[in-house]
Formats: structure tokens, sequence, C-alpha cells
């Protein structure tokens, strides 16, 4: 017989105990998994953002347009290789629960400055030459069961109206960070509608994403994008695209804090609900240890006993919880809407937090059950009435 | 006989509380090795404190205890743990046995911190619970033992390991007449044939009966 052997055995003295505490530790972990895949969701697009893409836009908020005119000036800028745009177009597909990004973009910049895009060539061309046509990504395909050919119509709100757009290219997302839920479709369609029915609006862009060439010159060339139109009419905010992004995950800080809280506060409660059986179990057992000390066992044995007992109920849980996890995540980015977490998936990091946190709790809740086990005497052992 | 145990001017007192309670007071004993030695007296008398500070699981309070030529008094807990694990071998009243391991595995245990292999601990378990007559019992759990068995058992798991001295406190007080009978008549040829001393707290006569030679405690002194 070996110690593993006793631990394992004392592991399973009380059954039902142990498979509560365990089936309370997965749920534990699934929980943890859940809120932290959620949590790296909402940075994916921080995570997919390129080191070499500048975002210009309207310096007092980002819902002020900006003048198309700016494009030709931006472009003069040494340091620029391509310059694209884009407005955020909005609308409602089928209804008003169904949302992904819907953009008008440059037609025939826009690829160039967003690679990780993946078209084929004759679907780019198909593409830029009909005014109507639009490119979806590839997760937005498989969800409504689109295929190239299609018509997509969406019913306008920032631009009011019925907008029918017949698809001529879907997108293979490059990276597993790469956004593949994205609607794209030309800016001078809309644009040329715009004119006649609202012209105040026209030639307006949302926001300039600019193709640098040396990531390092990226604060220099925004300061000098910015300094070309100080004191006008629309002033500009140039930044990087990974600094445009947490600007937008800042706004939503309060939430992702909370659920980072809740997500190490569920692991808090299951510390203390493992540290509850492992104290229950050692104070049960008091008059065994003082047996096993008056047999020669020293601190040390004890020490690896209850810790050990304590780390195989926390491992099967943790396994059992990341286990159960990986379906579950799957289940959830099949169920909620592609357009809300493009990328839903369970991250490495996730599972190295989960796996870790399994051994803290294991071992933490140990530490009250050994310094009791440790620091009652013998004869008061034997004199213990559980 | 050449003395195995040395008990010098012992005293001990606990404290409870803001209370100190004295149990032994200025107790001295000698023990030869091959005896088996009955202690007696009535409850409170400090018969198992004596029994519990020879065995090395109790410290005094002051004076020496020898044992097989080891002043116990004067190791640290951890040299202590070593040193019972080598010398003692100890019966309780209520067997105190592991409930989820087998007899074999009760009785295995203090091999566990011994430097023996698999095969040789097994052949040591083997003949141990052949000495007590419950060779055929070894895979049953605690649960499946009379009281009777489960003493026996942890006789077999205090002599196992071949120690010095073996103590017993009232070996014989939570089992019938017929059980307790077998006990005194396995303790009696342990001592006879085995040659080992026994130290054994009673408070029945007829267990002290067993002993050779019998010492009466009263109030922590030696009557």
């Amino acid at each position: 017989m070996k110690v593993f052997k006793l631990i394992f055995k004392n592991t399973l003295r009380h059954k039902l105990r142990t498979f509560l505490t365990i089936l309370g530790i997965a749920i534990a972990v699934v929980a943890f998994g859940l809120l932290r895949t959620v949590v790296t969701a909402w940075h994916a697009g921080v995570e997919a953002s390129s080191a070499n893409r500048l975002i210009t836009r309207q310096a007092v908020s980002f819902i002020f347009p900006l003048p198309l005119a700016y494009k030709n000036k931006i472009e003069n800028v040494p340091g620029i290789s391509k310059v694209t745009y884009a407005n955020w177009f909005s609308g409602v597909y089928i209804d008003k629960s169904q949302f992904f990004a819907r953009l008008a973009v440059d037609a025939n910049t826009i690829f160039d400055v967003y690679p990780e895009f993946v078209l084929s060539k004759e679907e780019k061309e198909n593409f830029i030459k009909e005014r109507n046509a639009c490119v979806i990504g590839a997760d937005i395909a498989k969800q409504y069961n689109l295929k190239i050919g299609d018509q997509m119509t969406l019913e306008g709100d920032i631009y009011p109206g019925r907008w029918a757009f017949v698809i001529r290219g879907i997108y293979q997302p490059r990276d597993k960070t790469t956004d593949g839920t994205q609607m794209l479709f030309h800016w001078d369609y809309v644009n040329e509608r715009i004119k006649e029915e609202s012209p105040g609006r026209a030639n307006r862009v949302g926001w300039y994403i600019v193709k640098i060439d040396d990531p390092n010159q990226s604060g220099e060339i925004s300061a000098k994008i910015d300094t070309l139109f100080k004191n006008s009419t629309a002033e500009t905010k140039t930044e990087s695209e990974r600094a445009f992004q947490q600007g937008f995950l800042a706004s939503t800080s309060a939430i992702i804090t909370a659920m980072n809280v809740i997500s190490f506060v569920i692991i808090g409660i299951i510390m203390l609900v493992l540290g509850n059986t492992m104290i229950m179990s050692a104070r049960e057992r008091t008059r065994e240890y003082a047996v096993m000390k008056t047999l020669g066992f020293s601190g040390r044995h004890l020490t690896g006993l209850i810790m050990g007992e304590s780390l195989v109920i926390s491992a099967i849980g943790g396994g059992l919880g990341l286990f159960l996890t990986f379906p579950i995540v799957q289940g959830f980015s099949k169920v909620i809407p592609k357009g809300f977490f493009p990328i839903f998936q369970l991250e490495p990091i996730t599972v190295i937090l989960a796996c870790s946190a399994a051994v803290l709790i294991g071992v933490l809740s140990s530490i009250f059950p050994i310094q009791r086990a440790l620091n009652t005497r013998i004869v008061d052992g034997f004199r213990f009435v559980g | 006989m050449s003395s195995i145990i040395s008990v010098k001017d012992v005293s001990k007192t606990y404290s409870r509380d803001s209370f100190s309670i004295p149990v032994l007071n200025n107790l001295s004993l000698e023990v030869d090795e091959g005896d088996f030695l009955a202690l007696m007296g009535p409850s409170g008398s400090g018969k198992t404190t004596l029994l519990n500070l020879i065995a090395g699981i109790d410290k005094p309070t002051s004076g020496a205890i020898t044992v097989g030529g080891t002043d116990i008094s004067k190791l640290n807990e951890s040299a202590l743990a070593k040193w019972r694990a080598q010398s003692i071998g100890f019966v309780f009243q209520f067997y105190n046995l592991i409930p989820v391991l087998t007899a074999f595995e009760n009785v295995e245990l203090p091999l566990l911190l011994a430097p023996l292999s698999k095969s040789e601990r097994k052949k040591h378990v083997e003949t141990a619970l052949n000495v007590v007559g419950l060779d055929d019992r070894m895979d049953h759990y605690p649960k499946q033992l009379s009281g009777g068995q489960e003493q026996r058992v942890a006789i077999a798991r205090a002599i196992v390991t071949d120690p010095l001295l073996l103590v017993a406190d009232e070996p014989t007080g939570d089992l019938d007449k017929n059980s307790a009978d077998e006990i005194l008549t396995l303790l009696d040829r342990l001592n006879k044939e085995f040659k080992k001393t026994i130290i054994m707290v009673t408070h029945d006569p007829h267990a002290a009966e067993k002993a050779r030679i019998t010492r009466n405690l009263d109030k922590g002194y030696l009557v």
C-alpha cells in the first residue's frame, strides 16, 4: 500500500460529500471558463488589431463624420502606403435581434488595408464593379445560409430606406482572431442615394483607416495627420488601431471589470466550499491523525495526506469542469448572435487559469486542516470526540 | 535482567485554562527487559499519563525517562516520532484502526516508514497476522471484524516493526470476557515466546493477573 492509495481511500470515505464537492468545483470551473471566455471575446477586437494601421476619426466624437476630401490630404503624409475609409451603416437585417457589423466602405481599397479578410481575385473584381454588391464574412454566410448571388436587404435607420445588396463575395478570416461577421458594401452606393435624399449628409465618412509602412512611426504620422486639420471645422484624432479598439472597450470597462471580479469571486467561493469539506474531514479524523503520529508519521506525512486529498478533489473537479467547459462554450458560441462576439472560443490562457485555480484551491483549502492536524497534541487527539 | 526503562523523578502537570493539575509527582520506576508490567489504579491516578510518557507521546514537566538507553525526555518532536516508529508498539483500548484500510493495510501502515521493499513488507505483515491468528482475515475491513479480532489486528500492527517495547492502554476495556481472555493470552504469549517487554494499563484485576509484575498508582504516586 502506498500513501497515494490511502489518500484515494480517504477521498472516497464520504462518497456523497466528495461527489457534491467535486460537482461544485466543476460547476465553478465551467462558470469561470465561460466568464473568462466572454471577457476574452470582448477583447478580441484589440487582439485582432494590426500594428501598421491607424484610425483617423473626428476629434470630438466617433459619431461625427469627416469630409471625404481629407482622404487626398492624408495620403500625402510621408510614411503612409494606403488610405481607406468606412461608415457605420447599422440598419436592420431580418429583425433587430440580428446583429453584425454593416459597413459602407471604399470598395477599391478596403481589402488592401485589411489583408486578413481573404477574398478571391474574382470575387474582389465582381464586388468592385457592381455598385450594389456586398461582401460578407464566412461566419455570416454560414449563420444565414447565404451564398454568392443571394440578395440581402437592409432596412436603414441611420440611412433610412430599403437597401438591397447582392452578395458577390464571401471572405474567409485569415487568423483565429479575425472577425468573420462583417458585411461590407460600397460607400459610393450609399453616398449617391444620400446626395439625393439628404444632400447635407453627403460626402462624409465615418473614419479613415490608414496603412503605414513602419509601425514605429505611428506616433509621428498620427501627429502629422492631426496637424493637417488643426483649427478646421472637423479636427481629427488619429491613433493606432489597437488604441482605437481599446477606446471602445473603455466604455464597457465597468462590465468587463465586474465580470473579471465575479470570475475570481467564484473561485473564492468554491475555495471556501472545499476548505469546509477538508476541515470537516480533518476534524472527523483527529483521532486517526493522533494514531498516525503515534506510529511515527511526521508532520510532513500528514501534510502530504491532507493536501493530497484536497488536491485530488480539486483536480478531479477542475478536470471535469474543463472537460465540460469546451462543449458548453461551443454551444454558447452557436446560440449567441455572431455579431456580438465574433470570436467566442476557449482561449489557452483560460484553460491555464482554470487549471491554476484548481491547484490553488486544492492547496489553499488544505492549509487550515493541516495546521489543525499538526497543532493538535497526540494525547488531545485521542481525547477528541468528533 | 538489565533495566530497559528508567523513569526518574518524573512529574507531569497539565494546564487547563488557568488551572494547573498535577498528575504525576516525582515518580520513579524501573522496568527490566522482558518484563510484563501491569499498571493499575483508579481513574485519574495517572497510569495512562505514565504510559504516554514512557511511550514518548507526551513529555514530562520534570524528570528523565530513558528507554532502551535513549533519554526520550530530551528528544524533539521529529526525533521522538522517529524513535516511536522504531521502538514502540501501541495497543489502544478502542483499537484505533483506520476504517478505510484492510487488516493487511492497517498492519502495513507503520512499515511504510521503514526502508523495506513491497515484498519485505508483505512478509512482515503476514508474519504478524499469523502470530495473532488472523492470516485468513487480512483482506477484511475493520467493520467486517469482531471487537476481539480488531484488537488482534491492532496487536499485529504493534508488533509488525518488532519494537523494543509494547505498550497497551486498557487493551481489554472494550471487549467481552472471551475476547478479553484471547487478547490477554496473546499478550502473554508475546511476552513469553517472543520476549517482548510489555507495559499494560488496566483497571481489571483479572487482566493484571496475566502480568508478571503489578504496580499500583494513586493520585500520581506509585504505591
